[in-house]
């Protein structure tokens, strides 16, 4: 379970980001992609309130939540790291980076490492096909990337 | 409307535009395999996700095969329902639902009625090819008091999704998770008694499979049964009769009430009595409770709450409590015919039999699955022991009879004990939308103008539509009514007087559609409409025939006042046939 406290800040964004899709039930799906990205994840409370404010049961948001691999329910840590592993890319060697990520922060996929710093995600195709294989840190992107170099890459991030 | 026709399997058809070839199939006779589907005509719902594809029919001219459920009928359309290349997918798409299934039919509870089941053995599947990555899934059984869920068995038809949602409203199931995850839960995969879940069990009555079934207490009654040092004594729901015959191959709506009471004598109960007996019971107690409400309204009171809500099904009364805790003064505090029965079986009656109420065990059959909750709840307890010890199920009834080598159809009828077997035919009529009301009007008036009813029936009360309203003459006061079945109706009432759109003086709800004949706990009636219309008549056929029809008629609840209770909302009456609500905060 997680340890998320709803607070009221939190649930003006909330509200404001329902109101502006109207409230609409049937804007669900883009009410919880903007909620993620304000929150970073989706915990209980938050999913709570939204159902709330589409009028809608909170099993049915949970639903959804769990049927898209997009939505998560874990925080995601202050640096997402994001491998491709698109079909270029992993012919190029994604999995031996994602390998390296795992032993170096000690998470697996889709984990946390313990000081909230880093977490682990894969993902398909960025577009970036020609800098296979390719990861991204947050909103940057790392072309070509080797074993070799992350311990250096993740260095750069305090 | 406009019609249109087409061929299917070489007949030519007409329909209505918008039927579907599922429909257009049926209308010639032509039975078309399906598993998700489920059609409620007398709710008017109808639950075609169109996902498992086992009626898929072969369309000219298309080049996919098309689900027959959810196929809209075009004119000129040619449509084949029974091509080798439809049977082969058929029966590929069930070996795959087959795949991940668990092979247990031999003791599943659900065995001789699952729709799974059948599919197998008209598609004369004798194995199943094996499938990459099709685990047998070991998702965790969830028992609640009422339910057991085991999503194990869940083929995600989302029948119970439907019902739970949009007709209960409740909103406590959902699908969840994808592939071969997939299941259908509450939020967050919690217990199910901790989701807003009322038990009304209609999840259970249209789950295809044995996903979802009831807490099952028949061997618990047959070791009572057996027990030298207990005093079993049974009480069985008014809807129970109209129903019970259905399970030994009787016609729908055959009323079995003499040979129910014969039946359960063989089956070793010590004494056979009738929730009908509390009925009355209830009709004195919220009956007075209504009257002295609307007379205080009248007189001015501002503290007199109106309208009265009946609070006979536990069901309603669980809704309420999660979805309405700001209006938890307006039910009546009466308890349920139930846990009336039961309170007063282990005071009352088990005084006069010269017993403790240790030595008692009462038994409530009935056609509803929250009463399994209600008669756990703490408030009915005396130092732990329940006032209702097992609530089961019609079915679980029929089960008890079959396993007891009793041929049911052929007993010569029998009759109720006394005291607590008496009963008016007010009390019968409990068992279908809209009765509690009519029965409490035939009390309430005659009590309210002291004058006789110059006729019985209420016809203007009865009937199958999901709200209805009616006004009854009280000598010059005019008292107006409510009627709502099924908890999503009963939602939109209770909205309207939360917004104070209504002036209504009393309201009658019960959870489950067409009222308790409907029940969770009555035989499977596969959608069929004409099941509960044949219950429905059966219950007011017994009510027109019983000699006495009001419930402050029967004498031997006129007894139990003066010998026990004193009168109606007395002290002694509010400690043993009332209640109080409590907040559940579930959302």
């Amino acid at each position: 379970m997680s340890t998320f406290t709803l607070q009221e800040c939190h649930k003006n964004t909330i509200k404001e980001i329902c109101a502006s899709f109207h409230n609409e039930p049937g804007e669900l799906i883009n009410v919880l992609h903007k909620t993620q990205g304000a929150f970073g994840y989706l915990p209980e409370e938050v999913q709570r309130e939204v159902a709330k404010y589409l009028n809608i049961s909170v099993a049915k948001v949970y639903g959804v939540v769990t049927f898209y691999s997009f939505f998560t329910m874990t925080p995601k840590g202050r640096y997402p790291i994001s491998v491709c592993m698109g079909t270029a890319c992993y012919v190029r060697g994604a999995e031996k980076v994602v390998d390296a990520l795992m032993r170096e922060l000690e998470i697996k996929v889709g984990g946390v490492s313990t000081d909230g710093k880093f977490s682990l995600d894969c993902l398909r195709c960025v577009g970036a096909c020609g800098l296979a294989p390719v990861m991204q840190i947050g909103d940057k992107v790392y072309g070509r990337v080797e074993a070799s170099q992350l311990k250096d890459i993740l260095a750069q991030y305090e | 409307m406009e019609k249109i026709s087409l061929i299917i399997d070489n007949a030519s058809v007409e329909v209505e535009k918008g039927a579907t070839i599922l429909q257009a199939a049926k209308q010639i006779g032509i039975n078309i395999p399906t598993l998700c589907y489920m059609n409620l005509e007398h709710l008017n719902i109808e639950n075609k996700p169109g996902g498992c594809r086992i009626c898929v029919v072969e369309v000219e001219g298309r080049r996919n095969l098309a689900p027959a459920c959810c196929t809209t009928c075009m004119s000129g359309m040619v449509v084949r329902t029974n091509t080798l290349r439809v049977l082969n997918a058929r029966k590929t798409v069930l070996e795959l639902i087959l795949s991940d299934h668990p092979k247990d039919c031999l003791i599943c509870p659900k065995s001789g009625r699952c729709d799974l089941q059948d599919l197998a053995v008209r598609f004369g599947i004798r194995e199943v090819h094996s499938v990459e990555n099709a685990e047998i899934s070991t998702y965790r059984k969830d028992a609640s008091p009422s339910l057991l869920r085991d999503m194990d068995k869940c083929v995600m038809c989302r029948r119970c999704e439907s019902i739970c949602n949009d007709v209960q409203s409740v909103g406590a199931l959902s699908a969840i998770n994808r592939g071969f995850h997939s299941v259908v839960a509450p939020a967050f995969e919690q217990d199910i008694i901790d989701s807003p879940c009322t038990f009304c069990g209609q999840c259970v009555a249209v789950c295809p499979t044995g996903a979802l079934t009831e807490v099952d207490h028949t061997s618990k009654v047959i070791l009572a049964l057996g027990d030298p040092n207990k005093t079993v004594v049974v009480q069985t729901a008014p809807a129970v009769r109209a129903a019970l015959g259905e399970e030994f191959g009787l016609e729908p709506g055959t009323l079995v009430t003499g040979k129910m009471a014969a039946a359960l004598r063989h089956l070793g109960f010590d004494k056979v009595f009738d929730t009908d007996f509390a009925a009355d019971l209830t009709i004195m107690e919220e009956g007075t409770e209504l009257l002295d409400r609307i007379g205080r309204f009248l007189k001015g009171d501002k503290t007199a709450k109106l309208p009265i809500l009946t609070s006979c099904c536990p069901a309603w009364v669980n809704f309420f409590e999660t979805n309405y805790p700001d209006m938890l003064d307006v039910p009546s505090t009466a308890r349920s015919p139930q846990q009336m029965f039961g309170s007063v079986a282990k005071t009352y009656l088990a005084d006069k039999m010269g017993i403790k109420r240790e030595e008692m065990v009462v038994v409530s059959v009935m056609p509803c699955l929250a009463k399994k909750y209600d008669c756990q709840r703490d408030e009915f307890k005396v130092k732990n022991n329940p006032d209702v010890d097992f609530s089961i199920s019609t079915r679980e009834l029929a089960a008890l009879i079959k396993q007891a080598n009793i041929d049911f159809a052929s007993l010569p009828d029998e009759d109720f004990d006394h005291p607590l077997g008496e009963s008016t035919g007010a009390a019968v009529i409990f068992g279908a939308t809209g009765g509690v009301i009519e029965a409490a009007v035939r009390t309430a008036f005659e009590l309210f103008t002291d004058k006789k009813l110059s006729r019985i029936d209420f016809h203007e009360l009865r009937g199958l539509d999901g709200i209805r309203t009616a006004s009854i003459d009280f000598n010059g006061t005019a008292i107006h009514i409510g009627i709502a079945h099924g908890l999503g109706n009963a939602r939109k009432l209770l909205d309207g007087i939360r917004a104070g759109m209504y002036n209504f003086h009393a309201i009658e709800i019960m959870a489950c559609p067409g009222g308790c004949i409907g029940g969770a706990g009555q035989p499977l009636h596969h959608g069929n409409s004409k099941v509960i219309e044949a219950r429905f008549e059966a219950i007011y056929r017994e009510d027109a025939a019983k000699p006495i029809r009001k419930s402050h008629e029967n004498p031997y609840i006129t007894k139990l006042y003066e010998e026990f209770l004193g009168k109606p909302m007395s002290e002694k009456a509010h400690h043993l046939l009332h209640t109080h609500y409590f907040e559940k905060n579930k959302i």
